[in-house]
């Protein structure tokens, strides 16, 4: 049961992929989701079992790779973080296939697609289920291929290509960063596996390592790298730009890939290697510092923003912000219980936009939108909910892990946990704010769109109903029912899989922060709602003249341009680096000194130097005995004189003269 | 007849050889001047043989002198009947004007 819950997702992608055309979209539809659904049956099971009466499983199935020290297995841990991921992972899936049969229906690709989908699920249980890092990896690197499957699936469409490459060089970033990491723990630790790195964690923890010359912490420097991993795939702050961009993949992808699986791969592997950050409480505070900040950008980015789904892009990048610094603060378990809050409700952030999206014929700019609450009230009660759960709503998911988040961070008392509680905080306003917008915008304002659309939106049909539905239980109930096994004190969910060190733990402390600090986020968060909900009603005339007016016109663009991350990358990373490899490393480089030093130049020398010995030959007689003159009575000199020349003339010179004879 | 100063001799067949062999480079018009250049070469030579022939009271430098004699006197021959060969051909005979040989 353990490896069906791995290897179902793999039959149904290659059994649609391969016999799309046979079984007809369909029977393709018909089989991934079934496939699914048995998936998402057995992780409950193995949640039980696993989490719930606490016993880990671990599964050896063959060698992969024996080389030496190098030992690397095809192994399977389900631990409690395991089946956690496991369970969240397969069940948003497992809806999203569902939706994706009905809101894909009309595409001709539509095997295709849900392959993809379920090969993207299938990594991603390889990803969290390995028992190694190199296996981990396996699926980290699946991921990263099947985002830019997915999200180049309309491949047709340029916008669509340009964003499935960037998302990939800019995730391959962060994986060479993964990748040195793994090599790192290798050399210090000679073994990739989880169980003996982890163990041998505390005897390294004094341990330096050279690095360019330099002399690290052993544990800091796979910390850093593991880190720039994490960063490529949850999307913080510097290698964030390809989240948003991603939004040109089909409404699905985008709630499978960028709310509930792909990005959280970073977040779960901050929580894996709980046990190396544990010993780094340096990078703990790069972590912290990365996550806030992030936290803080995407939210005053989404502020502004007039895509629907990018906004909610926004958010997700907000969100990961808040589940990194958790991490960084050393609370995994809040992390982690706000990645699974999270991926409840932005799952179904994400398939209503889809929703609102299928509605109004592919109109994604909310400013086109409007006036949909009665044309689509489903849909409109179930973003709603997503929102306020979103918006951490006191009672609602999201209000349970993200105070919980701020607590600790305020609970620290250090100065970078202050500065993760501040900008958090401030980021929960934010996020108030732009969700009550994107809600007013869409559903609330007068209708903006073309009279055609907006007589023929209605809310789609039962599937994506369904999905939405069920996604809507989980992101009002998860965080209430969820809280105290999962963060509460003494609860002993997490087992082994996650460590802590007693020093580093300050849940008590979160505990017993004063009152004001306890209330501010959620008092700010309303603040949001309302604040938002009443400018946008009664004031938007003058929202108009402050957004018009000279200073708040330049910071409308400064955050509608994404603080310029794009352009600063484009004209001072990418630009010159293409420029680089074209007039350094291909023009100067291979056409130039390879080339001139290579065949080409050494072909053209001998033309050359052939040209000028058969210039020699003038056609005129008298030359021609006039270089039989000349030659002979060279040659009688160096005859004559050889013998006395070299007792005064040193070898070397002989070479000079050769030299020089070569360049005449 | 003993010669006791052969340097004297020697400069007068070494001088002649040169100039027959200035006479080829030197030469920018006749053919025959050639030709002739080439007999003076080898007169030269010839006269070397018998100097030394008679200088290291040695037959076998005669010997050579009448060799080289006949040679020359075929080589002249077949020389002057390529020169008349090519002046039919191309009507003349100046060395500028034989330009097919250019390398």
């Amino acid at each position: 049961m353990y490896l069906l819950l791995v290897f179902l997702p793999l039959f149904s992608s290659i059994t649609a992929g391969l016999f799309g055309r046979k079984i007809g979209p369909k029977g393709s539809s018909f089989l991934t989701v079934l496939c699914l659904l048995i998936t998402c049956l057995i992780s409950c099971f193995l949640f039980i079992e696993v989490a719930l009466n606490n016993s880990s499983v671990y599964i050896n199935l063959i060698k992969w790779i024996d080389c030496d020290l190098f030992q690397v297995d095809w192994g399977f841990l389900f631990d409690t973080l395991t089946v956690s991921m496991c369970f969240v992972v397969t069940f948003v899936s497992f809806l999203v296939h569902l939706y994706s049969t009905e809101y894909m229906s009309h595409d001709p690709h539509l095997p295709r697609f849900m392959s993809y989908l379920s090969l993207f699920t299938f990594f991603m249980l390889i990803l969290v289920t390995a028992d190694n890092f190199v296996q981990m990896f396996v699926g980290w690197e699946g991921v990263g291929l099947c985002s830019y499957l997915l999200i180049n699936f309309w491949f047709t469409r340029i916008q669509a290509n340009k964003a499935a490459l960037k998302a990939m060089i800019v995730n391959r970033i962060g994986d060479f960063g993964l990748a040195l990491g793994i090599f790192t723990i290798f050399v210090s630790f000679k073994a990739v596996d989880y169980a003996t790195v982890f163990s041998l964690v505390p005897l390294l923890s004094k341990k330096s390592f050279f690095f360019f010359n330099l002399s690290f912490n052993v544990l800091d420097i796979i910390g850093i790298f593991l880190f720039i991993g994490a960063m490529g795939k949850s999307a913080q702050l510097g290698l964030h730009t390809w989240l948003p961009d991603a939004m040109e993949g089909p409404t699905p992808v985008s709630a499978l890939i960028h709310a509930a699986t792909m990005v959280t791969a970073g977040v779960f592997l901050l929580a894996r290697c709980s046990c190396i950050y544990e010993y780094t409480p340096n990078v703990l505070i790069f972590i912290t510092f990365l996550g806030s900040s992030t936290a803080f950008f995407a939210a005053t980015v989404g502020l502004v923003q007039n895509d629907l789904k990018r906004v909610i892009a926004y958010s997700t990048c907000s969100q990961l912000g808040y589940m990194v610094f958790a991490c960084g603060l050393s609370n995994y378990n809040v992390g982690v219980f706000h990645l699974i809050n999270h991926a409840f409700f932005k799952a179904l952030l994400f398939l209503s936009a889809g929703s609102v999206i299928h509605a109004v014929f592919d109109e994604q700019d909310m400013r086109k939108m409007g006036g949909l609450k009665k044309l689509v009230p489903f849909t409109y009660s179930m973003i709603v909910i997503g929102s306020l759960a979103l918006a951490g709503f006191p009672f609602l998911t999201g209000f349970y892990s993200k105070d919980v988040i701020l607590e600790v961070a305020y609970g620290k008392y250090t100065n970078i946990s202050h500065y993760s509680y501040i900008l958090g905080t401030l980021g929960a306003f934010l996020t108030a704010f732009y969700s009550t917008r994107l809600i007013y915008l869409t559903f609330l304002s007068k209708p903006n769109g073309f009279k055609n659309i907006i007589c023929y939106a209605y809310d789609s049909s039962y599937r994506i109903i369904f999905a939405l539905g069920c996604l809507s239980i989980p992101s009002i109930f998860a965080g209430y029912f969820t809280k105290d096994m999962i963060i509460g004190l003494g609860s002993d969910y997490w087992g082994n899989s996650i460590f802590i060190l007693p020093e580093n733990m300050n849940l008590i402390d979160a505990e017993f922060i004063d009152y004001l600090y306890k209330i501010l986020p959620v008092c700010l968060s309303m603040l949001g709602l309302i604040s938002a909900y009443i400018l946008y009603t009664f004031f938007i005339d003058l929202l108009f003249i402050f957004k018009r007016s000279y200073y708040i016109k330049y910071l409308f663009t400064f955050l509608n341009k994404k603080w310029f991350f794009d352009k600063v990358y484009n004209e001072y990373i990418t630009q010159p680096l293409l420029l680089f490899s074209y007039s350094t490393s291909y023009k100067l480089i291979d056409r130039g000194i390879i080339e001139i030093f290579g065949p080409m130049g050494l072909s053209n020398l001998t033309f050359l130097k052939s040209k000028t010995f058969s210039k020699l030959q003038t056609n005129f007689l008298y030359n021609y005995s006039l270089l039989f003159l000349i030659t002979i009575t060279l040659l009688l000199i160096y005859n004559l004189l050889g013998p006395c020349l070299s007792v005064y003339l040193n070898y070397k010179i002989y070479f000079v003269i050769i030299l020089t004879l070569m360049f005449i | 007849m003993i010669i006791t100063n052969i340097y004297l001799y020697l400069f007068l067949t070494i001088t002649v050889f040169c100039f027959g062999a200035l006479g080829l480079i030197f030469n920018r018009k006749n053919i025959l001047i050639i030709i002739m250049s080439i007999e003076l070469m080898l007169l030269s030579v010839n006269i070397n043989f018998v100097l030394f022939s008679i200088y290291l009271d040695d037959i076998i430098g005669q010997l050579f002198v009448l060799f080289i004699l006949t040679i020359a006197a075929t080589e002249s021959a077949i020389g002057l009947a390529i020169l008349s060969a090519y002046n039919k051909s191309r009507n003349n005979i100046v060395i500028d004007k034989i330009i097919k040989i250019k390398g």
